[in-house]
């Protein structure tokens, strides 16, 4: 069996320790599975389960309908991300810089977007800018609302590994006689960057999952494409459960990615964010804790 | 402005909803989220494997992909809700992940020499839980659980694409009659915005009096 990584809560059980621990995991498991049969008697009582529900998704032409929608999920995450990633550096550096109107606004904009919600941007950019003359493709109307959002998120991660690095770096690096944007560029951002990588990459995975407001849009996303084809073969459990489970296929990939980056920098490095350390007083979390 | 002069009966209500839907679903996913990182670090393998499995998905999968399935799917199997109790569960149970991975990083600030120590004194697991690790993991998550509210207020947005006519959807009701966005989506952004004010500050709050002052 493994060792859980919290095992140092408690000693090695003993003999009656094991027998508890092994009647609490049978209990548990009878409980789980328990519920588990209720669920699935409850589907297969409407008739969910039948076989000729689920085999229309063994075909090819259904996978290709969803993998374009997969497609255009990719494709506005990935727009969002180079756009959102670009956008949130320069809030960053703009959050950080000694010039006090530069600082205000990036600060300003940062904080307005981190706490309104992105169906109120979408809403927004749907059904209040056409007024004002303003129509974007569709693609904008999702990736324009996500990129604002994301970057400011983003804008506090980078922030955070900014001021999470040593000060002596930057001071050597000015006793050099490089300029403020130079310190920035060639010594700063690599190394905080780096550190917060594995966080960005936890962005990442929740940017996707923002993308799924391309459903509000009628942008041509995984969720989208879901939505239009339960309306046409009347499939609605299913096709939602397997686009649920796309997402979790992709999304989980990205989430294994970053807890390995993570342990992998926390071994490598004696980089002062490793997760499992206690906070800097006063440093704001590393962590993104975003959805 | 006029429009909202004129509409205020119909925003108080969506706002009123938001509020509702807010602090119910709050409520939720804290005790959810508490029983699941219970379950997390428990020594019965078969729980373990359960919250982290929970957690995972909920994590990797959008909210609104849930919120659809509950709302439009789960009824052709027999299980109909009323809409904003549905909406209210589903964010219950997706946030509920992100406050288990908030107390988790909470548990994991509590340096492991503490958790020795106690176990040297002979302590229990649940007395080294309640008496040595809870007492300092709890000034570790005020700030990440203050954080993760934020995002449920932000989501609570998002039961408007399910038909909830919270304040996002109202307000967007009002815009589609008097077609006012800049005003209209502003004011919502507003209180939005304030409410989140009002979060963080309470978490601050909350923070600053349970720190420990070495």
């Amino acid at each position: 069996m493994r060792q859980p990584e919290t095992a140092y809560l408690y000693d090695e059980p003993g003999p009656r320790g094991r027998r508890r621990i092994r009647t609490a995991s049978v209990v548990s498991l009878l409980v789980l599975a328990g519920l588990l049969a209720l669920m699935l008697r409850q589907f297969a009582s409407r008739g969910q389960l039948d076989a000729d529900r689920w085999t229309p998704f063994l075909s090819w032409p259904i996978w290709e309908y969803l993998l374009v929608g997969l497609r255009g999920t990719l494709l506005a995450a990935a727009v969002v991300a180079v756009l959102g990633g670009a956008l949130g550096v320069l809030l960053a550096l703009g959050r950080l810089s000694p010039i006090r109107p530069l600082r205000w606004a990036c600060t300003g904009f940062i904080e307005v977007f981190r706490t309104l919600p992105v169906l109120l941007l979408i809403y927004l950019m749907l059904f209040g800018l056409p007024a004002y003359g303003i129509n974007l493709p569709v693609l904008w109307k999702l990736a324009v609302p996500l990129t604002v959002a994301n970057s400011a998120a983003i804008a506090e991660i980078v922030r955070a590994g900014v001021l999470s690095l040593p000060r002596g770096q930057s001071e050597a690096a000015a006793s050099l006689g490089l300029r403020r944007l130079q310190v920035m560029r060639a010594v700063v951002l690599p190394q905080a960057l780096r550190a917060v990588t594995p966080s960005l990459v936890v962005q990442l995975v929740s940017l996707l999952k923002d993308t799924s407001l391309g459903y509000v849009v009628a942008f041509t996303e995984l969720l989208y494409r879901a939505q239009v084809l339960s309306a046409y073969n009347r499939l609605l459990i299913q096709t939602f459960l397997v686009v649920t489970l796309v997402y979790l296929v992709v999304n989980g990939a990205l989430s294994a990615l970053a807890s390995r980056l993570r342990s992998r920098g926390s071994r490598k490095t004696a980089a002062p964010i490793a997760p499992a350390t206690p906070a800097q007083p006063g440093a704001p979390a590393v962590e993104a804790t975003r959805a | 402005m006029s429009a909202l002069v004129e509409n205020w009966p119909a925003l108080l209500a969506g706002l009123g909803t938001t509020l509702l839907v807010l602090v119910t679903s709050a409520v939720g996913a804290l005790v959810l989220g508490t029983l699941v990182v219970v379950a997390r670090v428990s020594p019965v393998p078969v729980l373990r494997a359960a919250a982290f499995g929970y957690v995972q998905v909920l994590v990797n999968v959008p909210l609104l992909a849930l919120l659809l399935l509950a709302v439009f799917a789960l009824p052709d199997a027999g299980l109909l809700a009323p809409l904003t109790l549905t909406a209210i569960i589903v964010l219950t149970v997706y946030e509920a992940a992100y406050v288990a991975e908030a107390l988790r990083s909470g548990i994991n600030t509590v340096p492991r020499g503490q958790v020795e120590a106690s176990r040297a004194l002979g302590f229990t697991l649940s007395q080294t839980l309640r008496l040595v690790v809870v007492p300092q993991a709890a000034r570790a998550v005020v700030q990440p659980l203050g954080n993760v509210l934020i995002a449920l207020l932000m989501n609570t947005a998002l039961a408007a694409t399910v038909g909830v006519v919270e304040l996002t959807s109202a307000v967007n009701k009002v815009n589609l009659v008097q077609a006012e966005p800049i005003p209209i989506f502003g004011a919502a952004g507003l209180v939005y915005m304030a409410l989140a004010l009002v979060i963080g500050l309470g978490a601050g709050r909350i923070e600053k009096r349970v720190a420990i002052r070495r």
